[in-house]
């Protein structure tokens, strides 16, 4: 609170008068250095695990467990990772944790998007409740589902399967509520005059619709990904053998077994996990905050 | 597009209805031709087949065990009855009894209690201060801050608890280490009842403020520049123009942050899961920990009855903010405005 006060208090005194409402604006940002030193701060002690993390992966066993702790690796070696790699079937795990996040992306980018579409587009019998259903779940806690869920992939005779690991989460409430919200700014006419030169349903949704959606799709698609990537209570349950394994359940197992004071083993394998996550949403950043803004504020 | 009087027809069966339906629709409706009944039919037979998919994968993977859940709460169902259901005792509420009489649970549910009500509002006041500054204070590098503030949301937990067991280390953590240049000897975080939580909350609260930090930003860019101007015009501080404009222009904004952490928090599960096992003597066990455990011992109906529970509780957080936080037209609120929105309304000749 006291930096938003210091940060726009300069704007006040620096241009008093009517004149500057002409000129930059009163709205407008101003720079200025302690607005700056805050935030990098902020950003200093949220970032820190991550920049310790990767540092201390280089690092031999003595000097992880050194008091007083170090930051800069003093010789920097890849010893763990190598080990890390001998030990753990990584390619496997790696090779899991694809696998599902891809059919649970492609499974909700499809599903979602053809219920959002007829849920913003289309007026039909039962669209109001349907709604209502997929949203109220969305409030529901994961525990209430998890009991009956396994008793329901274990009836099916799923359990340490990919389809255990998939089936439940390809199709997302948070999916059709995301798609849903950015169909309704696509305009009545495009679809209208659509229908008007007499083009059905999946053509106008394949060729008109889809094509525009693009964006949110994207966004859609980044989100689940990254969000099944990350799944590990259900993983955890439903994968029994090593085979199955996805990454997170991995490391997880790993680093509360008796390997729990491997530490240079258990920092490497979080270099392993967060890594390509952190790349993947360095470069896609812009589609995460379209996302929360579409879900977020309407 | 509205949707309730959209799906009041269909329940009729539409034909019987159809004929004033449509003059009324077509009076003020430029979409009124989407009314008629053949079309409106050939319409719901159409959208159907594009929600099938999604349905009936959401009523078997969703749905379907939201209500076995319910059922499997009020009988004594346990992991051996699986093979033989019928064996299975009706039992009324006696489970939600035995919830709620349980010191463990009780003991959960004080912390999860505690976990929530210290933890939704630092992280709601952090995240609001560092969006106020973000929008306000800088004009480069957004987007570099707003990604660094965003990267522990998109991390794995389990990475994040190997991470931060280290940090909080009493000897060899970082966190004690930085303490002790500032002459704070810090405590055995995750070993110590009284601190064990605060560890959590902090590490919650490192979680979560990415999101609500561009939710909020999303929110500042919506409130009008001329109230401000026209505030500060009249000699309003920024610490005035904070509180009696941004604050209220915000409040859909900060209602739907406070909700969506409240549902989050209170199903707070991953980081004692990870961290500490709900430990030290169950000072991190929260109810979500204690279903799962639950469901661990082969509890069934006992665990689905405490999840219900949770349940419960969500809502209820949801209806409190609701009523802090939503809109609503009391006297404090109504003079606030006029002391600062509507003079600064009439400032710029409105």
């Amino acid at each position: 609170m006291s930096a938003a006060t210091t940060s726009t208090s300069t704007a006040t005194s620096t241009a008093p008068g009517p004149r500057r409402l002409r000129g930059r604006g009163f709205g407008e940002p101003k720079a200025h250095w302690l607005a700056y030193a805050v935030l990098g701060l902020g950003l200093v002690v949220v970032t820190s695990p991550f920049i310790w993390m990767a540092f201390s992966s280089l690092k031999s066993e003595g000097e992880i467990r050194r008091v007083p702790p170090t930051w800069w690796p003093e010789a920097p070696t890849l010893d763990n990772f190598r080990e890390l790699f001998d030990r753990l079937d990584f390619p496997t795990f790696f090779g899991n944790s694809a696998l599902v996040a891809t059919a649970v992306t492609l499974g909700n980018v499809v599903f979602c998007s053809m219920l959002g579409y007829v849920l913003a587009k289309s007026d039909f019998a039962g669209k109001t409740l349907l709604f209502r259903l997929v949203l109220g779940t969305l409030m529901i806690p994961g525990m209430v589902t998890l009991v009956p869920l396994f008793v329901l992939v274990a009836n099916m005779g799923l359990v340490n399967t990919y389809l255990g690991l998939i089936l439940p989460f390809l199709a997302a409430p948070f999916g059709v509520f995301l798609m849903r919200q950015f169909f309704l700014g696509i305009p009545d006419e495009l679809i209208d005059a659509a229908r008007v030169d007499g083009a059905s349903e999946a053509r106008i949704f394949v060729q008109v619709v889809v094509p525009l959606a693009k964006p949110a799709l994207a966004t859609l698609a980044i989100l689940t990904f990254l969000g099944s990537w990350n799944n590990f209570l259900w993983p955890l349950v439903v994968a029994t053998t090593e085979d199955k394994y996805t990454l997170p359940v991995a490391l997880a197992l790993y680093s509360t077994g008796q390997n729990q004071t491997d530490y240079g083993l258990l920092l490497a394998g979080a270099v392993v996990v967060v890594v390509p996550v952190l790349v993947v949403f360095l470069i896609l950043q812009r589609y995460f905050v379209q996302g929360i803004a579409l879900t977020g504020i309407k | 597009m509205s949707a309730q009087t959209a799906a009041r027809p269909g329940e009729q069966g539409a034909p019987g209805r159809a004929a004033s339906h449509q003059g009324r629709a077509g009076a003020q409706d430029p979409y009124a031709l989407r009314r008629r009944p053949p079309l409106y039919r050939r319409r719901t037979r159409a959208a159907w087949g594009f929600a099938l998919p999604f349905v009936l994968l959401f009523l078997t993977f969703t749905a379907g065990p939201v209500l076995m859940s319910l059922a499997m709460a009020v009988t004594d169902i346990r992991s051996r009855d699986l093979r033989n259901p019928l064996a299975v005792e009706f039992t009324g509420l006696a489970n939600f009894q035995a919830v709620l009489a349980d010191p463990l649970f009780r003991k959960a549910a004080a912390n999860t209690a505690y976990f929530v009500l210290v933890g939704v509002p630092l992280t709601l006041a952090l995240s609001l201060a560092i969006a106020v500054v973000l929008n306000a204070g800088i004009t480069r590098a957004k987007t570099f801050f707003r990604v660094g503030y965003y990267m522990p949301v998109v991390t794995s937990i389990v990475a994040v608890a190997v991470v931060w067991r280290f940090l909080l280390h009493p000897d060899q953590g970082m966190l004690n280490e930085v303490l002790g240049w500032f002459g704070i000897e810090g405590p055995n975080w995750l070993q110590s009842t009284t601190w064990a939580m605060p560890a959590m909350i902090a590490m919650a609260t490192w979680r979560s403020i990415g999101t609500l930090i561009i939710i909020f930003l999303a929110g500042l860019q919506s409130v009008p520049t001329s109230l401000h101007e026209a505030a500060a015009l009249d000699g309003a501080g920024t610490w005035q123009r904070f509180r009696y404009i941004t604050v209220p222009t915000l409040r859909p904004t900060l209602l739907f942050g406070a909700v969506i952490t409240g549902i989050g928090y209170v199903q707070f599960f991953e980081e004692p899961f990870v961290m500490t096992q709900g430990g030290p003597l169950n000072s991190t066990l929260s109810v979500a920990f204690q279903t799962y455990n639950q469901f661990g011992f082969g509890n069934y109906g006992y665990a689905a009855a405490m999840s219900y529970v949770l349940f419960l509780a969500v809502v209820l957080l949801t209806l409190v903010q609701f009523r802090l936080l939503g809109d609503r037209d009391e006297k404090p609120r109504r003079r606030r405005r006029r002391t600062a929105t509507v003079v600064a309304n009439k400032e710029i000749g409105r």
